[in-house]
Parts: structure tokens; sequence; C-alpha cells
């Protein structure tokens, strides 16, 4: 199972994190801070692997932004490599050749994605097609049950 | 009411949404926290407004700031108002911040109870589908009560979107409320066969985490995981069966036997690294619950590793190293190789690996390498871990490998050299341990520790800075104890005394004092012989009085008294000598006395005199107000029974000299000879040294920044070239024994050719008699159990011989087996699939040999390149069985004209290659050539021939070995996996011709038969059901090849297509020959 996955700058600031086991505040801190120092201390080119207390830790660089995630021991430490990187590619087509500053102003839409992705740290679907159907649908009803900012104004002043 | 409304969407306007904050933060940089105090501020305010909108804007950017590392829990109770929105665009927000803030202690989460509820069976999906997610994050014990039921209806939901995710979810309740198992897991299991596949790897999933935590009760699942197994075709699935399998296997073997077989298949078909390794890390456990060995598989295992990236092969291959050492040892190279990486966590399993793999073969080899990563390596860390590795390596099993210890003993000094190590001490208890264990080193270590004290300004250039002057503590201490072996013990006496010394930690300094005075009674004993030079004891008196002073002040209290002491001894000899008194006997007998180690367990086997009750009490029983004393007893004990295994600390130590009287009465009659068992640790801590005359001794520094090479220090390297060059002349000197030998025999058998195959273990001669664990015992000491446990207790001696014998014997008979095996290949010619011993072999075929005086044994691999449509690339093993050295080998093949060997640019079409390594005897390497083919219809032989000089001492031959290499249709074929629709339309498009083969008294198990099909033959398996199944295969030129594989009472049928009908029949005239032959 997958305990946490995090995504942070090369500068070490945060970008995302979910936790998928319930994690006292500070605990969660310590951990940030341990992996962006343990991570970014990497050299490029070295293994993606870490071990960590009890835990793998699989990380990946993609452009600025490091993908880092916290396994049980027994995990598969590739499969999680290729998690990552499929979450690259549902942001990849969500966004359309996603970049850092796409999931900074849009974290709410990174998280959803992830939510269709991965549940409870394990893979919920592994398809692309599904979750991004899954993702279109769920943003379609936010459409059209929600107007938009500019549109309620007009209505409520129809004279100006 | 209206007015609200519009109040509320004008306050919206000029709200910050979340874009505006994280821009706003963005702009901030100096001054962010100030900013985001005024952000929280705003958001309180927006939160107090009834405006739901208002609200979940504030709650979204509430959690992007919770991201940042501010503390939100004040809004929990606002972030419930907006999970319970009947929007969904408001819910989603409130269902994400409260994924993220939300934790156990949260006390608002039980009033989220009913509203998720609702959510829960709301119409709508993506509601639930919210619900579900939020609650995987902050699911408590009483959520998961009061939801379980919930939750189970919603596994049967119509959408496959919400039983996916509903699957999932019982897991983290499970884990919560675990009583909803039960009940739950009809359902559960029965979702395994869901029709999606989404919801059927989210039961896998769930089900793999659960056996995982408690195996025994998930073994009944394991035949509907095996079909599972065979038929999915979605990776991420296949994983996690195989873990579950990983986990089964240790519980039930049985079902390792059945899984080695498709596991070893889709290691061979598979393409994606992930599942390969995870297969190859379930055979592991598979082959160690087994632990019968396999060594078949593990072959072809290590094929497969060698691809897999370096770290995760590292690892799996030290699990391998744990059951079957041999099969790792063949990496060696691999593994070195590792150790030149850039990554330092690759680097520290490498070198893991490494410790197991040495033996007295390549331990030297292991070392040097080890050496220059020594010398190159940057860091300390690593510095310091290659540095205990080393030692670690060497002194394994009671030096097991060591068969020079001259070597070991440069070795070590050459370690001295390391700047800024901690392991001072770790060197310096392994120079004690072997100096005193080793009698046959003791000269040649005397005098490397003589140098070393001699040199000592260089280990301690930086007073104090490293642990590395420890060493000087074992130094001196050799040269005190062992001084009849030095040849100059005036000088060393001088160096131990120079007033730098001062600055040594004190117990080094105590050490050094006590071997002072070891050393003046060598002196003394020296020159007593020659009376006329007088003189020379008179003046090492002199030196004596004149340095120790020094030492008498020194701040260090052990320094101080033995020096107090061993002044007015010398005073008092001095005294004598000017009366002409012959002192030196009765000084020598001072320090008289073998000193011998002590095996670890020796104070176990004491026994007990008759008579002698431990537990009673020798004085009365002392009053309650003693209770220091009795606490001081046991503690005594323990420290006793732990340290007498180490023979690194000289008895000169002893500092609690009352005590160990005490006891030494009460031990007398067992142990008189063996005074030293209790040695006082030496304390590695900095004493306090500045003593009052220190300062004003003038100290000549010499301050070097290079550390020179210590003159006269022999480098190890030479000990590495020395040995070959001995084991060469003990081979010289054996072959020579050997031929007598043989000669007195006469000539009457076959002279056996491939004498010396590989330098096996037995055959290396230690370079001195070195006698280790000669450890005493005490007389009496009884028999017990666990000594027979000890592999190198002397007195297995005679067993192990034994062993060697029968070893040996076996040995010769595999060598006649080899030989027999040989001669039948060459004459049936045919592929030799007996003897494939690794998945890739397609076939081996040991080239005839011509004369029996040549000794070239080789076997050949022929493959298909995937790449090239025309290229077929054999690689081909050269053993040099025959004792001389095998050079300039030539490697020619008649080219037909299908068939060509490609030759280098400019070369003529008979020219032969040469192959680009030479073969010491016993050595197999193995060269790779590349044909071309052109058509691969038909199967092919190519006649070659293999020329080479084979060179002995005096004299070098010209010979000449003439083979045929067989290239079988099946080894165009490429093992390629095929999917069962893909596989439909194969053959429903009607460009494939059939033929078909029946085979008669087939009496293998199907899955045998469609095993050898699939190894043999490069087929995948497609499908199977019941007794019949269809694989694939593909040639390099992209043929297809299906068949259709029945068997009913010992019958096999073949129904097979190809769009080559020639290919086809060669293929299954090869298929049948493979059954003919079994």
């Amino acid at each position: 199972m997958m305990r946490f996955l995090l995504l942070f700058s090369r500068q070490g600031k945060l970008r995302l994190q979910k936790w998928f086991t319930p994690i006292p505040e500070r605990e969660k801190k310590k951990i940030v801070r341990d992996m962006t120092t343990m991570v970014l201390a990497r050299k490029p080119r070295s293994c993606n692997f870490l071990h960590w207390k009890d835990l793998k830790i699989v990380y990946k660089r993609y452009a600025s932004l490091y993908f880092c995630c916290g396994l049980d021991a027994e995990e598969n430490e590739l499969i999680a490599l290729e998690m990552l990187h499929r979450y690259v590619e549902l942001l990849d087509k969500y966004f359309g050749n996603v970049c850092e500053l796409d999931i900074i102003f849009n974290f709410e839409k990174a998280y959803f994605i992830l939510d269709e992705f991965l549940l409870g740290g394990e893979i919920q679907e592994t398809s692309k097609q599904v979750v991004s159907r899954a993702i279109e649908a769920s943003d379609m009803l936010q459409e059209v049950r929600c107007c938009p900012v500019g549109t309620d104004l007009r209505s409520v002043f129809p004279s100006s | 009411m209206a007015l609200k409304i519009v109040k509320g969407s004008i306050d919206r306007m000029f709200d910050k949404n979340l874009q505006d904050l994280v821009r706003g933060i963005r702009n901030h940089k100096e001054d962010e926290a100030k900013y985001i105090s005024t952000c929280i501020d705003e958001i309180k305010q927006e939160l107090k407004q009834d405006n739901i909108a208002v609200k979940a804007n504030a709650v979204c950017k509430l959690t992007y700031l919770q991201m940042l590392g501010y503390d939100v829990s004040w809004a929990a109770f606002n972030i419930v108002e907006v999970m319970s929105s009947s929007k969904f665009t408001y819910k989603r927000i409130g269902y994400l911040a409260a994924s993220q803030c939300f934790h156990e202690s949260t006390d608002v989460i039980m009033l989220t109870t009913n509203q998720i509820r609702k959510d829960l069976s709301s119409p709508n999906q993506y509601d639930t589908g919210v619900a579900l997610t939020g609650l995987s994050c902050f699911v408590t014990p009483d959520l998961a009560r009061d939801l379980a039921n919930d939750i189970m209806t919603l596994m049967s939901h119509t959408k496959p979107y919400i039983r996916k995710k509903a699957v999932l979810i019982m897991y983290k309740v499970f884990l919560k409320y675990p009583e909803s198992l039960r009940p739950a897991f009809p359902r559960l299991k029965e979702k395994l066969e869901d029709p999606d596949p989404g919801v059927q790897s989210a039961a896998v999933n769930v089900i793999c985490e659960l056996a995982r935590r408690n195996p025994k009760n998930y073994l009944s699942l394991a035949p509907l995981f095996f079909k599972l197994m065979t038929s999915s075709t979605n990776n991420w699935v296949l994983i996690k069966i195989i873990k579950l399998f990983g986990a089964l296997t240790p519980l039930e073997p049985r079902l390792g036997k059945k899984l080695i077989e498709p596991l070893t298949n889709l290691i061979h078909s598979t393409s994606a690294m992930s599942l390969l390794y995870e297969c190859v890390n379930t055979v592991i456990a598979v082959l160690i619950s087994l632990s019968s060995g396999m060594p078949n598989h593990s072959a072809s295992i290590q094929v497969s590793l060698r691809s897999i990236q370096h770290y995760l092969g590292l690892l799996a291959m030290s699990k391998i190293l744990k059951t079957h050492p041999k099969s790792v040892q063949s990496h060696k190279d691999l593994i070195l190789q590792c150790l030149d990486d850039k990554d330092e966590s690759i680097r520290l399993r490498a070198l893991d690996l490494l410790y197991g793999m040495v033996s007295k073969k390549n331990l030297m080899e292991i070392v040097k390498k080890l050496m220059l990563h020594v010398d190159k390596a940057e860091g300390t860390t690593y510095r310091d871990e290659l540095l205990t590795k080393i030692i670690d390596i060497c002194s394994q099993s009671n030096y097991q490998y060591i068969t020079n210890f001259e070597w070991y003993i440069s070795i070590l000094v050459e370690l001295t050299r390391l700047e800024g190590t901690r392991h001072g001490h770790l060197i310096a208890s392994q120079m004690l341990d072997v100096a005193i264990r080793v009698k046959a080193i003791r000269a040649f270590a005397v005098a490397q520790m003589a140098t070393l004290l001699d040199n000592a300004h260089l280990l301690t250039g930086n007073t104090q800075r490293n642990g590395i002057c420890e060493v000087l503590y074992a130094a001196a201490w050799i040269c005190g104890e062992f001084s009849e072996h030095l040849e100059d013990p005036l000088s060393t006496l001088e160096a131990m005394l120079r007033p730098k010394v001062a600055t040594l930690p004190g117990h080094i300094q105590a050490v050094y004092v006590q071997n002072a005075a070891k050393l003046f009674a060598t002196v003394l004993r020296g020159q007593e012989g020659a009376p006329a030079d007088r003189t020379v004891a008179q003046e090492t008196s002199q030196l004596l009085i004149d340095r120790l002073p020094l030492f008498v002040q020194s701040a260090n209290l052990e320094v101080q008294e033995r020096a107090s002491c061993i002044l007015q001894l010398v005073k008092y000899i001095q005294k004598l000598q000017q009366k002409d008194v012959e002192v030196a006997e009765e000084v020598t007998a001072l320090f008289a006395g073998e000193l011998n180690p002590v095996a670890p367990k020796a104070q176990k086997k004491v026994p007990v005199p008759e008579g002698l009750d431990l537990d009673a009490w020798i004085n009365e029983p002392p009053s309650e107000s003693e209770s220091e004393d009795e606490g001081r007893k046991p503690k005594g004990k323990a420290v006793f029974a732990k340290e007498e295994s180490k023979h690194t600390k000289p008895r000169y130590t002893e500092v609690d000299e009352k005590e160990l009287a005490k006891r030494r009465e009460v031990r007398k009659a067992e142990q008189a000879n063996n005074p030293f068992y209790i040695k006082a640790s030496p304390s590695s801590q900095k004493v306090y040294q500045d003593g009052v005359g220190v300062e004003h001794i003038p100290v000549v520094q010499i301050d070097l920044s290079v550390p020179l090479k210590v003159p006269g220090m022999p480098m190890s390297d030479q000990y590495v070239k020395l040995e070959e060059e001995r084991r060469q002349k003990d081979k010289a000197d054996k072959k020579k024994k050997d031929k007598k030998k043989r000669r007195e025999k006469g000539e009457k058998g076959r002279r056996r050719k491939g004498d010396s195959g590989p330098e096996s273990e037995e055959d290396i001669t230690p370079a001195h008699m070195v006698d280790i664990t000669t450890e005493e015992m005490p007389e009496n000491a009884l028999p017990s159990d666990d000594d027979e446990k000890d592999p190198n207790d002397p007195h297995k001696k005679s067993s192990k011989h034994k062993k060697k014998k029968q070893k040996k014997e076996k040995e010769e008979k595999e060598k006649k087996k080899k030989k027999k095996h040989h001669h039948h290949h060459h004459h049936s010619d045919g592929a030799g699939d007996e003897s494939v011993q690794n998945g890739n072999v397609e076939e081996e075929e040991p080239l005839p040999v011509s004369n029996q005086s040549s000794s070239i044994y080789s076997m050949c691999d022929i493959q298909g390149n995937l790449q090239d449509g025309s290229q077929v690339v054999v690689s081909v093993i050269f053993e040099n069985k025959c004792d001389s050295f095998i050079k300039a080998m030539e490697f020619n093949v008649l080219d037909s004209l299908n068939s060509k060997l490609q030759r280098p640019e400019g070369a003529g079409p008979h020219d032969g290659l040469t192959v680009p390594f030479q073969l010491p005897p016993g050595i197999s390497n193995e060269a790779r050539f590349v044909f071309s083919v052109q058509s691969i219809v038909m199967p092919q032989k190519l006649k070659g021939t293999l020329t080479f000089i084979v060179k002995t001492d005096d004299s070098s031959t010209h010979e000449k070995l003439d083979f045929k290499l067989h290239f079988t249709c099946t080894s165009y074929l490429i093992t390629t996996p095929c999917y069962s629709d893909a596989y439909a339309k194969l053959l429903e498009s009607g460009d494939l011709k059939g033929s078909s083969l029946k085979l008669e008294g087939v009496s293998q198990p199907f899955h045998h038969l469609l095993a050898r099909i699939c190894f043999h033959h490069h087929f995948s398996v497609v499908e199977r059901i019941g007794s019949c199944a269809s694989m694939y295969s593909r040639s390099i030129q992209g043929h297809h090849v299906c068949l259709l594989v029945k068997t009913a009472d010992q019958t096999v049928s073949i129904d097979a297509k190809c769009d080559e009908p020639g290919l086809l029949g060669n293929v299954l005239d090869e298929i049948k020959l493979t059954f003919s032959q079994c």
C-alpha cells in the first residue's frame, strides 16, 4: 500500500500532499521535511529508490517537480514508479502539457485526478480513459450546477 | 432576502479566489507570513457569511494554506458545512478539505456520519464517489462501524465506478472495524470475478493486502488466484497476485512447485520490468521455501536479473545469495562494476553482496579492487564503510579465506594511511588478533609494527584528529610482547619514548610505557652475551631514566602509575648494572610466559570441581547496607564472560588487580596458566592530559601534508603478485608430481585430459603453515554440542578431510560423465535438449574434439536478433580444459549461400575471426559471432574450424578443431506474447496454412509438455482450456506460428498454422525430435 504521495519543487516547496493513512500533523511535517531534504540531496542519474525507516521511498523528477511516494516494505518499487508516471500522464492529459504552475494554480484539480486514480493507497483504476472520463463527467456536473462568477452579476444587475 | 443575495454576490466579486491567493503569495515572497495572516483574517470573515459559495471558496483557500503548513484545524466545522452543501461543486471542495485536514482526533467527524450516509445513497454517482474518496482518508473506527453496512451494499451497486471505490474502501473499514470482515468477505470474493476489470483489480488489491497481513486464512483462495494469474493480462493485477503467492508459498510448499513454471514463463515472456521483478522476487521466495534448490531455475533468474535496474537487481541477488551462493558468485565482475556506480546506495548494496562472495581464490583480487576504491572514495562515511567491509570480508569465519597473512598484515598497514577514519580500533584489534593467533606471522608483524611506530608522526599528524592512532596501541603492544623477533629493539624503544608520545590518548601511552619496559628487558638480554658492550645496556637504562619522567607527570593515572613503577625499577637495575651484576635474566623473568589465545567458549567449559557450590556464599552474606558491593559482583562476572573472547586487550591494562586476585584464588586449580582472561576494555575516550611539563619540552613537529609511503613497507599489491606466482608454482610442482605418478602407473589408461580444470578451492595451499584457532581450552574441558557447529574447529579436521576426498571423487565422476555426454552429442549431432541449462540457451552443442590431446570444450547458443530480421547471434563459450595456456584462437565458418558469418570490413570471405581473448588453464569465456541469414525456412548446418595455439612451458603447438554449427528453425523463433483476441483474429484472417503432427506415447503431464514447447521452441501459451492449449510464436522475419495442442491418452496432436509452410514443417519436425528424445 502506498502511504503517502508528495509533490515538491526543486526548492523544496510542497506542491501537493496526499496521505493515505491518518497521520498526526506534526508527523506529517517531519516526513515532508525528511523527504525533501533526502530526495533533493540526490545527484542526478542516481537510482530512484531509497529506504527510510521501514518504508521504501520511490521518487522521480519530472521537469522541475519531484514526485515522491512512500510504500510499505513489501511493495514493488517498479510498479510505484509506473504509478507515478501514470499520474503524470493523467495530469498531462487533463491540463495539456502540464507544468508546475498548472498544479500550483489548480491544485484542487490535481487532487481530484489523484482521487480517481488511487484510493486509500491502492490503484483504483488502471485505465487512463476511464479516469479521464470520470473527471470530465464530474467537471461537467460542476459547470452545470454552479454558475460562474461573471454570469451571476449580470443577472443581478440586468439594467447596467 | 434578495438584498442578502445581492450583498453576497458583490462580496464575492471582490473576494480573492484561490488563484488570487496563490498569485498573492507568489508576489509577497519577502513577507509571506504577514500576507498569509491577513489572508487568514479575510477567510475568517468569509466563513462567517451565510453564502455557501463564499464559504466554499474560503475552505478551498484554507486547503491550500494547510498544504503550506498552516494550522487550519479551527475551521473544521466550516469544512463540515461545505461538505453538506447540496451542490456537487461545493461538496467536492468540502470533502477534499476534509480528506486533507481531518484526522482521527478531529472531533467534528462525529457530526459527519449522517451526512456521509446521505451522500453514499445519493442518486448521483459522483456524489457517492466523492464521499467514498473522502471517507477513505479520514475513516475512524466509529465511522467504520456505522457505515460498514452502507458500503457493503455499495459493493453491489449497478455502476462499476461506485463498486470499485466501495471495494477498495472496504479494506480501510476492515482495518478500523475488523468485525465487518466476516460478513463482507463472501461479497468481496464474488468481486474477484466481477465483469468490470476495474472492480476485479480492486478486489484483488484488497484481498492481497488482507492476505499479506494474515496469509493463513487465504490459502483456500489459491486456486482462484492461480486461475486469475494464468488468465489475466493486466500487469497491475498480475503483480498483486504474484506478490500474494509470494506470501502464501512459505505456508504451502506444494504451491511453490506449481508456481515455478508459470512464473518462469512470465519471466521469459514479459517486457514489463516491474512484473519481471515481482516474478523474480516470488521465485526467490519459492526457492527459499523449497530449499531443495533448483539450479536450473536459479540460472534462469540470473539471466533476468542482469537486465533489471542495478539497485533492485542487487537487492534480489542478496536474497539469492542467502540460499544459493554459488549462482551469485558468477556475477562477481558485474557486482564489482557496481562499485564504480555514482550512486552511493548502489555501491553499498554491492559491498554487502561482496561479503558473501569471497573465496580463497578471489579474496586478494576483490580486496585489491576495494583498496583502489578506498583511495578514490570521496566522503568519509563511504570510505569508512569500505574499510569495515574489507576487514569484515577478510576476517569472516575465522580468517577462512586468507591464505597469506603477510598480505593481510600489509593490507592492514595500508589501511592505517587512511585519513580521518573512525575505525582505528578496528584495525588495531585485527592486528592484535592476527599477531597473537598466527604464530608464523609474528616476526613479519613485529617488523611492520616497528616501522609503524617509527613513523608514528604520520598517523598522528594533526594531533588527535582521528581514531587512527589507536593503531599505535596495537603496534606498541605487538612490538613489546614479541620483542624477541625485533631486529633492532633499541631503536624501537627509542621510538616509543619520543616526547611526542605524550600527545597520544592515555590508554595508548600506558601501553607504550609498559611495553617499553619489555623492550628494555629484551635489550638487556641481547647485550648480556657480549660483556665488552656493557655500555650499551647502561645507556639504555639511562635513556629510560631520562625519558620516563615525562610519563610520570602524565595526568592519566594509569600512565603515571606504570611510569613511576617502571622508573624505579630501572633505577634499581641501573644501580645493579653499575655493580656489574647480571640482571638480564631477572628482568626478562618479569615478562616471561607465552601468551595464548583463549577460546571464546573456554570459560563455559571449565568443569565445576566436586564439592564446590557456586551458589553458596563464600563469606557470610553481606548485610543490606553493603548493597554496593553486592551490585559489583554480578557486574564483574558479566564483564568477565563477555570480554574473554577478545584477544585484543593485553593483560597489562588490568586495573582491578585486587578483584582479579580474589577470583584467581577461587579458580587457581583449573587455570593457573591462563592469567589473561580478564581484560579491562581500553577506554577510547580521550583523556585530558596537559601535563605540567609537557609544554616545556621542545617538540619538533614534522608536518607532512602528503602522507609519505612509509619506507620499507611492502605494498599489498606485491603480495598479490607473489601469491599468484606461488600458486602457479605450487601447481607446477603438483603437476610434476602428478606426471611422475602417472608415469609410475604406466601408460595403461587413456591419458586424462583437462586434468586441472578450474582451480578448485582445495588446490590453494596457504603460503605458510599458520595455526589459526589454536585457542586454549581448559585442560579438562567438557565436550559440548555447540562445539560441533563451529566449522573451523580444529577437532573436526579429520571429518573435513574425508569430505574433501568425497568431493574430489564426485568431481571426477562428473568429469567422466561430461565426457560421455560429449561423445553422445558428437554422434547424434542433434539439438542438445538435455543439457540445456539456462533459459536462453537454444542449443548446446559441444564441438567435436578432433584428437585426444586437444583440450577445448565449447558450447554455443544460437539466437535470433529481433531488431534485424536477417541476423542470428551465436554465443560460444570456450572453456580451456587442459593445463596449458591457449591463445591466438581463430574462429572460422565455411559460409553457405544462405548463411554467412559477418566479418569485419576488408576481410576476405574465407578469413577467420580472431577470438578476442586468451584462455588460461581452466578458464572459460564467451564470444559472440553474428551471422546473416537470408532464408529462415530451412534448418542449416555450417562447418567450421577453430585454430589455436597451445602454449606449454617450453613449447607451443598449433592445433585445430573441426565443428558443426546447427541452426535449427526454432532458433529463428522468438517468444512473443499474444493476447487471445489478437490470436483469434490472426486465425480468422485465413492467411495461414495448416499442418499437423501426432505424437504418441507421451506420458508426461500436459503442463510439462507445454512448458517444454515453450522452453525449447520459444512459444508462449495464449490460452489453455483443460487438455487443450493454443500457443504462439513469431520468427525473426515476422512469420506467425500458431499451435493448437491437444492431448488424450498419451497421444498428443498438434495442429499448426503458419504463413510459411516450409518453416512450419521444420519446426514441427524439431518438436517431434524433442519429444522423441525424452
